[in-house]
């Protein structure tokens, strides 16, 4: 598990079967879809070249769409999250010291750190989803209701996710 | 020339972000018609068998419940045999089918999307074909827009592209029926001319003009009619009779006739 490559590897393969076997089915009050795969773009290594992270999030999304028929749709909205990625990063953790290949993760940059850049990210990421799926603002109110609700429903599985799986520190 | 080249390159992030976008919204672009829908889909035996393992698991949860839908419709079907009438007739009238169903089990389905889609183990090999209607044992559920060798996807009636012919059941008054992506419970009826009112309850149920589904499938009940001030013609919602949030089953409908109906319609045409 020590090896980056390995890791993300096994990290892209389990979010993605999770996400398209149980969170593609899951339905809170007929709004709320949470989309927990960002959580392989989230926590990419913050040193990784900018392109490559661009190519990977375009990758995983068209995986995702893959799986559920809408070929583009998680596509454009992880390239748009991808894109932001950099710039949240300096802005929540530029006084921050990174070590290279070191992971955004609750460990290193705090529990309310990590909270803040994953609420931004998947909210960017759910605004750019919802609207370009349903692709009109006619029902413009209902359809920001819904990418609030899953936002916070995402964020809330993402951080629990994270809870479940963090080690221990070893110190 | 050379400075283009060096100012791309300096900014690669921006310019590989903005091609890349282009590509998915290109590729999206596709899905937002029906006829782009019909022809391009992922619709695969890899996808196909990811969801059918998992379904395979998860199918025990529910299977009571399904069981008691199916003894339920065997019981509707022996009430139809034959031998489930007392033949007082000597005169037999001998009717060719018009349709066969293609029994399926979905594998994947959602609800929450605003084109939504089901998938089912069953594909070309069963003799599935694209545009062919599937039905529940209660009412429509939507029509085949992707075949592959075992495996079909169904545009499912939660589809902002979907729009079928129907029929209110008491008038025979023509309407269509589209689903405004709100809610899975409720689709739209809509070109309801001004001088029908419909009631809370009354059923819809398809035309049988499309070719697609036979006449007479439950499509829905009326929940409420909204008349409009001053429009020709009215809309209604319409509370769907298939619960596509707890689907399992589904029949696929293959018209037998519907290659003699469409080169018939054909020579009018032309």
């Amino acid at each position: 598990m020590n090896n980056p490559f390995v890791k993300n590897i096994i990290r892209f393969v389990i979010l993605i079967l999770i996400q398209v076997l149980v969170f593609n089915n899951m339905n809170l009050g007929g709004y709320m879809h949470p989309y927990i795969y960002v959580l392989f773009l989230l926590l990419l290594p913050v040193n990784i070249n900018r392109s490559l992270l661009l190519i990977l999030a375009f990758f995983t999304g068209l995986t995702v769409d893959y799986f559920a028929g809408t070929l583009g749709l998680n596509a454009a909205a992880s390239l748009f999250l991808a894109y932001l990625r950099p710039g949240t990063i300096r802005l929540f953790f530029g006084n921050h010291e990174f070590y290279s290949g070191e992971e955004p993760k609750p460990s290193s940059v705090g529990a309310f750190g990590f909270f803040k850049y994953t609420l931004v990210l998947v909210f960017m990421h759910q605004l750019v989803l919802f609207y370009l799926e349903i692709l009109s603002f006619n029902h413009f109110f209902f359809t920001l209701n819904k990418v609030l609700l899953s936002t916070l429903l995402s964020t809330f599985i993402i951080l629990v996710i994270m809870l479940l799986f963090s080690k221990r520190s070893k110190k | 020339m050379r400075n283009l080249f060096v100012l791309i390159w300096r900014n690669q992030f921006f310019f590989l972000f903005i091609l890349l976008e282009i590509v998915s919204l290109v590729l999206l672009s596709r899905s937002y018609s029906h006829h782009g829908t019909l022809a391009y889909n992922t619709t695969s035996d890899v996808s196909g068998n990811v969801f059918s393992t998992y379904s395979s698991i998860t199918d025990y949860f529910d299977l009571k419940e399904n069981n008691l839908h199916l003894v339920e419709e065997n019981t509707k079907l022996l009430n139809g045999l034959s031998s489930s009438f007392l033949v007082t007739d000597t005169q037999y009238v001998y009717r060719d089918s018009l349709f066969r169903y293609i029994p399926a089990k979905v594998v994947s389905n959602s609800i929450t999307r605003s084109n939504n889609f089901i998938l089912v183990n069953k594909g070309a090999k069963h003799g599935i074909e694209k545009e062919m209607g599937v039905i529940s044992q209660l009412g429509t559920v939507g029509v085949v827009v992707g075949v592959s060798k075992n495996y079909s996807t169904i545009m499912s009636m939660l589809h902002s592209n979907m729009r079928i012919s129907a029929r209110i059941k008491n008038s025979g008054q023509l309407v269509n029926v589209i689903w405004d992506s709100n809610d899975y419970l409720f689709g739209n009826v809509i070109d309801i001319p001004s001088h029908i009112v419909l009631l809370p309850g009354d059923t819809v149920i398809t035309s049988g003009n499309s070719l697609i589904f036979p006449a007479g499938v439950i499509v829905g009940t009326i929940e409420s009619h909204d008349k409009g001030s001053n429009k020709n013609l009215s809309t209604a919602i319409l509370r769907y009779i298939t619960d596509f949030g707890t689907i399992k089953h589904v029949y696929v409908i293959d018209n037998l006739m519907k290659f003699e109906q469409d080169s018939l319609l054909k020579q009018v045409i032309n």
